[in-house]
């Protein structure tokens, strides 16, 4: 187990490195000089040349991608070009918002998908197994930012309950707090909650089948006590890839529905990044969303293990 | 497997405290009389607080007028009156400006008010501001104490556009002892102080106890920033916000017809929505074509089209609130049998490079069926805003045709620069402009309506439509600065009928 971690977390170590190249060279291949974006309309060609020397962005790229990744190495994202503010600091500061986001519409998806699966599994002749199965297509249909919308209009436009957007911070107002995430958690853990219905009941299915179960109901366990007692560690085991893969959907998710429901996360950031030119911060926005991918990929990784006795 | 009936039981209890939550707060935010508070939404949010180093039309929006004050505003019809001065005098030879100034102002960290920190404030944009407009004041030659309350200007020559540029942010008055973080705590003289300010959401604005002027009426005012334009519209449709400073497309403004809920208001701005023509290749190097394209545009139909009939007609580069307008739609009316005429017989092939914005993109398919019908085809290509446009058609000037919202005031000057992506070079006009710039008031207004005429002889570029001030809200609000014409969103009326 000891050499296997070594072994992950040097392919993690190496695979961080390679993402930070390849964000510095997409970053560099998009078109539009920050400094001219940064003095519009009124620039002069002196202007844009002296900001441009101040911004650093005169050198040449390996110096600036060096400059770049060694500051990342001891947490200096650098300074942004449009707010002459250190990025770092703005990143953690939206990255918590983000992140209440991303786990909080992760567990509406499993408080759905664990029970809906699970019953659909159970009685997937009957009518009604067959629906909750239907259903969760149409679910898996509809992307976020649309969820959104639909969410906003029925329970904010029209019954005036929620509100439509904005974000308060828990230390202001929990209640207000919680009010304002209730329709994002909702609108990502809706779509991702479809999906997983899907794999928790074929996963649990599959389970079903096995005769370790038949066994354990020979026994005289109730149907429902061997699963829960011998099946549901075992049907997990795909859930949990499942689930590491949709963390990375969901952050991804978290940038639109951000936007929709004015929520200043990382998305926000980065969209603002993207528009203004503040290349600094966009790379510094997407190494640490590509980081955080690696990082729950490892996780995943990690927890097969711990899950699968097999594995170790 | 326990584990995740541990989560199942925590869900279970996170959204019954919501349900709780839910009745309890919407019960509260339907009204709440005893504050006095009002939230305006805005699209575009300050990077920082320091407009003396960081461009954006948002810094001054949220704080000039609201927060720091100049000696002279502008009022909603476009005149400079008095505001921390009471008055001001003018030397015969017009290169001395004399202001008597308030003697009862006090900065909001207490400091009083005086001459020094006009001279202080005044030098300090030579010295110290990072923007390029900061070049307007260069012709102010020094500024001195006469005594506490009188300041005296003194210009190296005569010019019109001084004591306009100190009604904007270039006239703000500063602290001596208030600047040390200006890019997070601004100290001025104004009805409002900052209260907070939360990233990527909303500044709070508070009133300022201690004015010198009329009291505003409301106790705080949130500004909050909104990206997207629905979610702005849900924001007020839903109570979040109380006043769309600008609404993104009028098509929206159905949603807030219902007049028991909502007003909204229609004023001007200083937005020229232009259809700029590249003057320096062909085929708009050739007067007779720019022609063409002024005389094949039938501006009401257009505007009716892709701007839902809200805005102005104005014919040249001068808004109605300008002393010097000039009514010029009748220059080159909807002809297109003379526009046929114009091109001889030939069809032309352009390049038309839009900007990627609701105004420009809506604009460009009537311009392009109305080009159509002249022989003119036009191909559309829209370019992301800022930094494609500027790259392309702004610097490299590589378009025949674009439009843009030019949004500055008194910017017509851009046409005498050739090196702008107009590519416009016509001496006369820059003379035209010096001489409006030194001569009397009155001289100003002669010189600048021949001028804003020859560019419209020229048809150095056309002028699609005046950009509208559309403000909705909520029934009950008043004091809502009609005209958006000066560089700050004007908070000091503004205030809530109980």
């Amino acid at each position: 187990m000891t050499l296997y971690l070594v072994k992950r977390l040097a392919v993690l170590v190496a695979s961080t490195a390679v993402a930070g190249v390849a964000v510095f060279a997409f970053m560099a291949l998009l078109p539009g000089d920050p400094a001219e974006v940064a003095l519009g309309v009124n620039a002069t060609p002196d202007a844009v040349a002296a900001l441009r020397k101040q911004f650093g962005t005169d050198r040449p790229p390996v110096v600036q991608f060096f400059d770049w990744f060694g500051g990342l190495l001891h947490g200096d994202f650098g300074t942004s070009y449009v707010t002459s503010s250190p990025i770092g600091p703005q990143i953690s500061d939206r990255l918590g918002v983000t992140a209440v986001l991303v786990l909080g519409g992760m567990l509406v998806a499993l408080v759905i998908a664990v029970p809906l699966g699970t019953f659909a599994a159970v009685h997937h002749r009957n009518p009604l197994g067959a629906a909750i199965s239907a259903l969760s297509q149409v679910g898996i249909a509809i992307p976020a930012f649309l969820a959104g919308i639909l969410l906003v209009f029925v329970f904010a436009v029209q019954a005036q309950a929620l509100p439509s957007g904005g974000y308060v911070p828990i230390v202001e107002d929990p209640a207000q707090w919680l009010l304002s995430l209730l329709l994002p958690w909702l609108s990502l853990g809706l779509v991702q909650g479809a999906v997983l219905t899907r794999y928790v009941r074929s996963a649990v299915l599959d389970v079903m089948r096995e005769d370790y179960l038949r066994t354990a109901r020979a026994k005289g366990r109730g149907s429902t006590g061997a699963l829960w007692r011998h099946g549901l560690r075992n049907a997990s085991i795909p859930v949990v890839t499942v689930l590491g893969l949709q963390l990375a959907t969901l952050l991804i998710g978290a940038v639109v529905v951000e936007r929709v429901f004015v929520i200043p996360g990382l998305g926000d950031l980065l969209l603002n990044g993207v528009a203004g030119r503040d290349l600094l911060l966009v790379q510094g926005v997407v190494m640490v969303l590509v980081a955080a991918v690696l990082l729950i990929n490892f996780v995943v990784d990690v927890a097969y293990r711990v899950l699968d006795p097999r594995l170790r | 497997m326990r584990r995740i009936g541990i989560w199942i039981a925590a869900g279970g209890l996170l959204l019954g405290t919501a349900a709780c939550g839910g009745t309890s707060s919407g019960g509260g935010s339907a009204g709440t009389p005893k504050t006095q508070a009002l939230s305006v939404g805005f699209v575009a949010e300050p990077a920082n607080l320091d407009f003396t180093s960081t461009e954006g039309a948002a810094i001054p929006q949220a704080l000039l007028v609201n927060v720091y004050e100049g000696l002279v505003k502008l009022d909603q019809d476009g005149k400079i009156v008095p505001l921390l001065a009471e008055k001001w005098e003018v030397s015969p030879d017009r290169k001395t400006y004399t202001f008597s100034l308030r003697k009862d102002v006090k900065f909001s960290s207490g400091a009083p008010f005086t001459a020094d920190d006009v001279a202080f404030s005044l030098d300090r944009v030579k010295t110290d501001w990072k923007l390029k407009i900061k070049a307007q004041l260069d012709v102010v030659d020094k500024v001195e104490k006469k005594d506490d309350s009188t300041a005296v200007v003194t210009l190296k020559k005569p010019s019109n556009g001084f004591l306009y540029s100190m009604a904007t942010r270039l006239g703000a008055m500063f602290s001596r002892t208030g600047i040390a973080d200006l890019a997070n705590k601004p100290v001025g003289t104004g009805p409002y102080t900052l209260g907070s300010w939360r990233r990527g959401d909303s500044i709070q604005l508070n009133a300022n106890a201690s004015y010198w002027g009329t009291k505003p009426p409301l106790s705080s005012i949130t500004l909050k920033y909104f990206k997207d334009a629905t979610a702005m519209n849900n924001a007020l449709l839903t109570g979040g916000i109380d006043v769309i400073s600008a609404v993104q497309a009028p098509e929206s403004l159905q949603q807030f017809a219902d007049p028991n809920r909502f007003q909204t208001v229609e004023g001007t701005t200083n937005g020229e929505v232009v259809l700029s023509m590249n003057n320096s290749r062909p085929p708009f190097n050739d007067k007779k074509a720019r022609q063409a394209v002024r005389y094949a545009i039938d501006h009401k139909a257009l505007l009716e089209t892709a701007w839902a009939g809200r805005g102005q007609l104005i014919g040249s580069m001068v808004p109605p609130t300008d002393p010097w307008y000039e009514d010029r739609t009748g220059d080159y009316p909807y002809d297109p049998a003379k526009a046929k005429e114009l091109l001889g017989g030939k069809t032309l092939n352009v390049k038309m490079r839009i900007p990627n914005l609701p105004y420009a993109v809506a604009s460009a398919q009537v311009v392009k069926s109305q080009l159509a019908q002249v022989g003119i085809t036009a191909d559309i290509e829209p370019l992301e805003f800022p930094a494609r446009w500027l790259d392309v058609v702004f610097k490299q000037g590589d378009y025949d045709l674009s439009i843009i919202n030019h949004v500055e005031p008194r910017d017509m000057g851009i046409f005498a620069d050739k090196s702008y992506y107009f590519r416009y070079d016509n001496p006369e006009f820059g003379k035209l402009l010096a001489s409006a710039d030194e001569g009397t008031e009155q001289q100003q207004t002669d010189d600048l309506k021949k001028a804003a005429k020859l560019l419209s002889d020229d048809a150095a570029a056309d002028w699609l439509f005046l950009f509208p001030n559309l403000i909705v809200a909520k029934k009950g609000v008043t004091g809502l600065p009609k005209n958006a014409i000066a560089e700050s969103f004007d908070f000091t009326a503004l205030s809530k009928q109980q």
